[in-house]
């Protein structure tokens, strides 16, 4: 989702037109983890899921073109209005008896940002979650984790499958869908259920207000032709800091 | 009102963001008291009561055994709040506590207006305000938000705290930053490349600028993990923090992870297409231009003074 926002009449989120879409920057890496796995792991299958009105299946065909095997849909036109626990009790109930052997997030979203949907998915389900992962490998049902903790330092994990990973930017390197494989997934199942099947949770929260923040003014602001634009700025340095000096 | 924060410790060492939970109970108006799994020997400065659970025993890092032992000190405690930094430690935590409390949980807090909590949304782009329904509400703080009060000798009263739960997840312990190659901390001028930048190849572009003005290049993250630069020029919070004389951002949005690193610069520049771009809150100059036009023509200019 890009740039330039209108705030919608109630006050509450933002316009959905005329933005361009695209898949969560933080799953793209939770894709590609998981294909990663199936590649390595014979016989794995492998499931997208998204939460989203019709658009969000663009992104799902994405995923399924990096090499997940199915799709998973629950069409919601209002899931801006559905919070966290909410939007993890609908994956933990799409996921619960089907035994997943891992289960791959983001660490959050672009837009909402909580990086709490995976946790609590993992709380749901009971099964142990690690957070925020720059590295990952899986050998014989064990999980060998580093997590980015502040300043690039990492945390050393480990922990046994059936487990949930957060996926942190930088991850591995997400794949570009090649032609073939985008024809190819054209013809994998990509199922579509309503949320009503699946939502059973009240909300926690809700958003009493979206806006932009206030400018607190202060810089400076040039605009023009670039020519110009530079002699600007080299008389601002000269003047302003001594690093021209 | 009643809240329990959520102190951190790393390393051997308890980290200093407590400080803001502190100022955040303040600003709500709110009695508090302190959890921390620490040592009792390095207890933060705080008046009132910790709540500690011996760090040699429980780990520095065991969610499943640290989500226990906090929420034993909830049961007792009652609190209306539970507040923790937003941080790779609070991030984690928090929301097994909001679930076990089926608890609202609303992560990055910047400020309160009245009953809503205020969060950044799309990185600082747009702000929501928001109001939790249930009747415990768990909150992550964003780092900088509260601005830590200055507590002289506290004497805290400790009540040691211990549980038998044991946890899933292994901690073995950490691996330290990448070291070696340049050190940005010591730099006076910075010239960064974000993702703006469009393709590897501009990496030669903001270089060359950076020459021009006698100082080092760095990037933002999504160029590091693109591998376009080596991670130790990675300005932000989980890379470099630096603090030059100029520091001239090239396509850079301005996420706060990315700010953190950078907001002790004396003066910022910006280059950016979008004149809306979070970045222009920090700058002292916006240049709305296309950096690919711009940034070649302002070295040569520079080169020729
Ligand atoms: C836990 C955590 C830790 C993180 N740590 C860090 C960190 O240490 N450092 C860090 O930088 N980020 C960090 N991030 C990522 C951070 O949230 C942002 O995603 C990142 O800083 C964005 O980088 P950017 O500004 O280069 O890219 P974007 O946000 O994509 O911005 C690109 C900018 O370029 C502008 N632009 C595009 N084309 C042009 C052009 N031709 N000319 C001029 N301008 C143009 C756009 O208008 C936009 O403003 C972290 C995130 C998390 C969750």
């Amino acid at each position: 989702m890009e740039s330039k926002f209108k705030i919608n009449a109630a006050g509450t989120w933002h316009e959905t037109a005329d933005l361009a879409w695209r898949m969560n920057e933080y799953d793209e890496y939770a894709v590609e983890q998981a294909v990663q796995l199936k590649e390595q792991v014979a016989g794995a299958d492998l499931t997208v899921l998204c939460i989203g009105p019709e658009r969000v299946k663009e992104t799902m065909k994405k995923a399924l073109a990096m090499g997940c095997d199915r799709g998973f849909h629950v069409a919601d036109d209002a899931a801006q209005t559905k919070d966290p626990l909410q939007i993890a009790a609908i994956i933990a109930e799409y996921a619960k008896g089907q035994n997943f052997t891992m289960i791959f997030t983001g660490m959050q979203s672009q837009d909402r940002g909580s990086a709490q949907v995976g946790v609590l998915v993992a709380e749901m389900l009971a099964l142990p979650s690690i957070t925020t992962l720059v590295g990952f490998s899986y050998t014989d049902g064990t999980i060998t984790a580093k997590r980015e903790l502040e300043g690039g330092v990492k945390g050393l994990l480990t922990v046994k499958a059936p487990a949930l990973c957060t996926c942190q930017l930088g991850l591995n390197t997400p794949r570009y869908p090649t032609l073939p494989n985008i024809m190819k997934a054209k013809k994998k199942e990509l199922l579509s259920v309503p949320i009503q099947d699946l939502l059973k949770e009240n909300a926690r929260q809700e958003t009493a207000r979206m806006f932009f923040p206030e400018k607190k003014g202060g810089g400076l602001v040039l605009e023009g032709d670039v020519a110009d634009l530079a002699d600007r700025l080299i008389r601002i340095l000269k003047e302003k800091t001594t690093v021209l000096a | 009102m009643k809240t329990i924060l959520v102190a951190e410790y790393r390393n051997g060492k308890t980290l200093a963001g407590h400080g803001e939970l502190s100022a955040f109970a303040a600003l709500v108006g709110a009695e508090s008291a302190m959890f921390l799994v620490g040592n009792k020997n390095d207890l933060p400065a705080y008046e009132g009561t910790i709540y500690l659970a011996d760090v040699d025993h429980f780990g520095e890092f065991n969610p499943d055994v640290h989500k226990q032992l906090l929420l034993e000190v909830i049961a007792g405690e009652q609190p209306d709040l539970v507040v923790f930094s937003h941080s790779s430690y609070g991030w984690d935590l928090a929301p097994r506590i909001a679930l076990a409390l089926q608890a609202a949980q609303v992560s990055e807090v910047v400020a309160v207006q009245g009953d809503s909590l205020v969060i950044p949304f799309c990185n600082g782009k747009l702000r929501r305000a928001v109001r939790s329904l249930s009747g415990t509400t768990v909150v992550t703080l964003q780092a900088g938000a509260f601005t830590a009060l200055e507590t002289p000798a506290a004497s805290p009263t400790v009540v040691e705290i211990t549980t038998d739960v044991s946890g899933k997840i292994t901690f073995n312990g950490y691996e330290a930053a990448e070291q070696g190659g340049v050190d940005l901390s010591k730099s006076q001028i910075i010239v960064s490349a974000g993702r703006g930048i469009g393709k590897p190849e501009a990496m030669a572009m903001i270089a060359d600028l950076a020459g021009a003005l006698g100082g080092d290049f760095g990037a933002s993250r999504p160029v590091v993990d693109a591998g376009w630069a080596e991670h130790n020029r990675q300005v932000g919070t989980t890379g470099q923090t630096v603090a030059p004389k100029l520091y001239v951002a090239c396509g850079i949005s301005g996420a706060i992870q990315h700010l953190a690193g950078m907001k002790k610069a004396e003066f910022v520049v910006a280059v950016n297409t979008d004149k809306d771009a979070p970045i222009g809150e920090l700058a002292d100059v916006l240049v709305v231009a296309d950096l690919k036009q711009f940034v070649p023509i302002l070295t040569e200019k520079l080169r020729a003074l």
